[in-house]
């Protein structure tokens, strides 16, 4: 042994240099988290500002009155109905597209994504210009459930594509019916992928406005924007914003309490085999009703509005330079809007799966809570921060991708977040001990595995900025027209003829999006 | 007494038939082991037995009840086989002391109890029955994969590979105690692997099994003894395989004149010796030079020393006529064993062999 023996051995890990090397990746990637949610939390941050401006009299006597009790109502009920609704749907869509041999099931498993290329509030108009008189909760409910099902489909699809087999060929030599090992193994290994999306559904339910507009329901979002155009910039929309705040709190604070810790990376060795689709018999033609039912709901009625509209308008509403100039501009905007985002929700996403822990939680409540934040609250916010601070910035593209990416972190977290679960950590250590640099091995392993989940991060994201409304009438550019604002202003205006255009123009400019989603959700199971 | 018979059996998937025309008969409390390399369809075999798979033909008939044939299938939840999979499908959103008791009733009698019952029976400590299947190690896995399958008290357990992920002390222990634990239930098993070792050591009746078809079956003592033919015979371990003539009960090669296990004379024969019957004594070039009848010398040309077994490579000096001698003149015996004294290169040593040679039928 030499005195300097200690050389011979850079990998000990009590030099300097191998300790910070160990410490890097999570510092590093802790420190990102921080930035994005700090950088996320401006919004809420506004809203508390503007509370403290307020003064607490005055913002008790715009919380505690019958308006908002009844606003309150509406907005719950909403969330009780629709999110309990949709994840059975889902799920019983799922299961039978997945697991059971329903004749075109690859079919019906597209159908049941297709919808997500259907803005939310172009849903709305179908329904209203082919029954005028619809309004009201149930309306809403119907509305609800048929515009957002899919975002719980997606992952529970996916999900069950992933299942090993073997655990429900264990259950069933342990003496369980179908049925039974259904409920016991499969269901509970779905928790994650209802949970998260039937969160995604519960913040679109706070957050959509167009659609909500169209049948005359008030929820707090449609309240903010009404209170917003009547004057501006009134602590009154800012304090309606707080309680929806508040709502959003409960729905994290449900998915966190219900998710638990429990890991569902698979466990045990080799790799799962195929499963095995259950035989319908004769329960396949009453099966077959429910895709075919949710389709012609779904997909059906709009394309039979927008399709009788586009007849009714003749070549009268192609006005192809307005229409494409718009369509240009969506597509910037949507394209950037999504990699800004889904890059800035990496650091976050991988916190929350590799290192939970109370910090993690927190940072990623934080982008919860503002992506649930309608888009008119997020703008109104970089409106005030914009016109005060940065003056240069004010309705710029900047600003605008800056409100997008805090608009739509929730989605980009939740793709990224369930296919870094899906990535054993144990492939990151493999990839280290083989050489690779901690962030090479991050890079090497879990960001290629959860490569396909941020892919659909993107698309998910990039379908939300092409049908995103409030946000960009505010803070857009001025000489911006987007689709949705087109569309939003033709329908306003009553002239639906003359918005159809712009609705099959966001329908098919989503479909792409929309099939790249499906086909990466089949990938990321592996087929 | 048999009470599982499959018959006939037959499962393809697409033009791939993974299973061809099993016949098998297993006896109560036995412990039966299907050996045979990978892709051979006994991974197959065995969920066809369990009810995950319907076979395309033949029967599964277990104590007299027909569990699949004529297209009828009882579904795997009422076969009442207990089977652990190669990596224990534990369940991972379920507490170890859930998974065990999965297959019992909610409202057993002292249902805690049993669930700490079966862990002792599988030594599992009782701490561990809190946990999650993702904390426990490879071995433990697999007892609690054996306890969930016992907690149903099957007549039939399935063990599809079992050990296999475990390291090799690990394994043979594993092995010994799976093997006592179920015999002292009574429950009848079979084992499938692809360790000929594993199969040789678990079972009272093993099954070699190639292309979906059983080559043959029987007592492990026998088929190591007396395979059919040359590819059970080096699948089952080391063999020294030598032409051979064969003439009132001697077999005639290379390696002098042996006992042999079939008294019909033949001219051309192959004969099959394991490694443990031929004996290597010290001898000398002088020994050779005065050489009695039937005493064959040879030569150490090879010598490797690996710890307890060595293996050395031999040629003889004074083959004794063999039919067929040029095969032995170009290919040396290779001899794979535990020498007291392992014969360094160059040594000359005396060449005898204990027991009787096999002779396999036709000229295999």
């Amino acid at each position: 042994m030499t005195p300097s023996s200690a050389e011979y051995h850079p990998s000990r890990p009590s030099t300097p240099a191998a300790a910070w090397s160990r410490l890097l990746p999570t510092s590093w990637i802790a420190v990102a988290a921080v930035l994005v949610s700090l950088f996320a939390l401006l919004p809420l941050g506004f809203i508390i500002w503007v509370a403290i401006q307020t003064g607490w009299t005055s913002v008790a006597q715009l919380v505690f009155r019958p308006r908002v009790g009844e606003l309150l109502v509406n907005t719950l009920s909403l969330v009780i109905l629709v999110v309990p609704i949709t994840a059975l749907l889902s799920v019983a869509l799922a299961w039978l597209t997945e697991r059971s041999d329903l004749p075109g099931a690859r079919f019906w498993s597209g159908l049941s994504v297709a919808p997500l290329a259907v803005p939310a509030f172009v849903h709305s108009y179908a329904w209203i210009t082919l029954f005028p008189s619809m309004h009201g909760l149930f309306a809403g409910v119907l509305i609800s459930v048929i515009a957002y099902f899919p975002f719980i489909y997606l992952p529970v699809a996916a999900t069950l594509r992933r299942l090993d087999p073997a655990l429900e060929d264990a259950a069933a030599s342990l003496g369980n019916t179908p049925w039974r090992v259904f409920l016991r193994v499969v269901l509970p290994q779905l928790k994650l992928a209802v949970l998260g999306g039937a969160l995604l559904v519960g913040l679109h339910l706070l957050a959509e406005y167009g659609l909500y507009v169209f049948i005359r329901f008030d929820t707090f979002t449609t309240a903010i924007v009404d209170q917003f155009q009547s004057t501006f910039n009134g602590p009154a929309a800012n304090m309606l914003a707080g309680v929806l705040v508040v709502c959003c709190l409960v729905l994290l604070a449900l998915e966190a309490m219900l998710r638990g810790g429990e890991r569902y990376a698979r466990v045990g060795s080799g790799a799962a085999r195929t499963a095995v689709r259950t035989s319908l018999g004769r329960a396949t033609v009453p099966c077959l009703a429910l895709p075919l039912i949710t389709a012609s709901l779904a997909l059906g009625v709009p394309f039979l509005t927008v399709g009788r509209w586009l007849v009714a308008g003749g070549a009268g509403v192609w006005n192809l330079d307005v229409i494409s100039l718009a369509l240009w501009q969506t597509l910037v905007l949507a394209l950037g809007g999504a990699l800004l985002t889904v890059a800035i929700a990496i650091p976050m996403a991988w916190l929350s799966i590799r290192r939970p822990g109370p910090l993690p939680r927190l940072l990623e409540s934080c982008n919860y809570i503002v992506g649930s934040l309608p888009g008119v609250v997020i703008a109104l916010a970089l409106v005030t921060v914009t016109v005060r601070v940065a003056m240069p910035l004010y309705q710029t593209v900047a600003t605008i991708l800056a409100a997008y990416a805090l608009m739509f972190l929730p989605r980009a977290l939740v793709s990224l977040r369930a296919s870094i679960a899906q990535a054993p950590v144990e492939l990151e250590q493999a990839a280290g001990s083989l050489g690779r640099s901690p962030l090479r091995a991050l890079w090497s392993t879990t960001v290629r595995l959860s490569a396909p989940g941020a892919a659909a991060g993107i698309a998910l994201v990039g379908l939300g900025i092409t049908n995103e409304l409030t946000a960009t009438q505010m803070l857009a550019p001025n000489g911006t027209r987007t689709l949705a604002m087109a569309f939003w202003a033709m329908s306003n205006e009553l002239d639906y003829a003359a918005a159809a255009p712009y609705a099959l123009i966001m329908v098919v400019m989503s479909l792409p999006l929309t099939w790249l989603l499906y086909v990466q959700s089949r990938r990321m199971a592996g087929r | 007494m048999s009470f599982l018979h499959l018959h006939g059996l037959r499962k393809a998937y697409g033009n791939v038939t993974a299973v061809d025309g099993i016949e098998l008969a297993v006896a109560v409390g036995s412990r039966t082991a299907i050996v045979g390399p990978s892709g051979c369809g006994k991974t197959t075999l065995l969920r066809l037995i369990a009810g995950f798979e319907a076979p395309d033909a033949g029967s599964i008939v277990l104590y007299g009840t027909e569990l699949a044939g004529n297209g009828d299938v009882v579904p795997a939840h009422r076969r009442g086989i207990g089977v652990v999979a190669q990596d224990g499908a534990l369940f991972p959103h379920l507490s170890i002391a859930d998974n065990i008791g999965f297959g019992m009733k909610r409202d057993e009698d002292a249902r805690d109890e049993r669930i700490a019952d079966l862990a002792y029976v599988v030594g599992l400590d009782r701490g561990i029955l809190k946990r999650r299947p993702h904390q426990l190690s490879g071995g433990q896995q697999q007892r609690v994969a054996l306890a969930r399958a016992m907690a149903r008290k099957p007549r039939l357990m399935l063990l599809d590979e079992p050990f296999s992920a475990l390291d090799t002390g690990l394994r043979a222990s594993m092995r010994k105690a799976v093997a006592e634990l179920l015999e002292q239930a009574g429950i009848a098993t079979i084992l499938v692997t692809h360790d000929q070792a594993e199969a040789l050591s678990f079972a009272d009746q093993v099954a070699v099994m190639r292309d979906g078809a059983f080559s043959q079956v029987g007592a492990p003592r026998d088929l190591y003894l007396r395979p059919k033919d040359r590819m059970i015979a080096e699948f089952l371990g080391d063999s020294i395989i030598l032409p051979a003539r064969i003439s009132s009960g001697i077999a005639e090669c290379a390696i002098g004149h042996i006992g042999a296990d079939s008294t019909s004379p033949r001219d051309v024969a192959r004969i099959m010796l394991r490694p443990e019957q031929v004996f290597l004594e010290p001898a000398s070039r002088a020994d050779v030079a005065n050489t009695p009848p039937n005493v064959v010398f040879g030569e150490i040309i090879e010598a490797e020393f690996a710890g307890s077994v060595s293996t050395v490579a031999l040629r003889v000096l004074n083959s004794l006529d063999p039919p067929d001698a040029a095969v032995i003149g170009n290919h040396p015996l290779i001899l794979r064993r535990s020498f007291v004294d392992a014969p360094t290169v160059g040594a000359i040593v005396r060449i005898s062999v204990h027991g009787k040679a096999h002779v396999f039928d036709g000229t295999a």
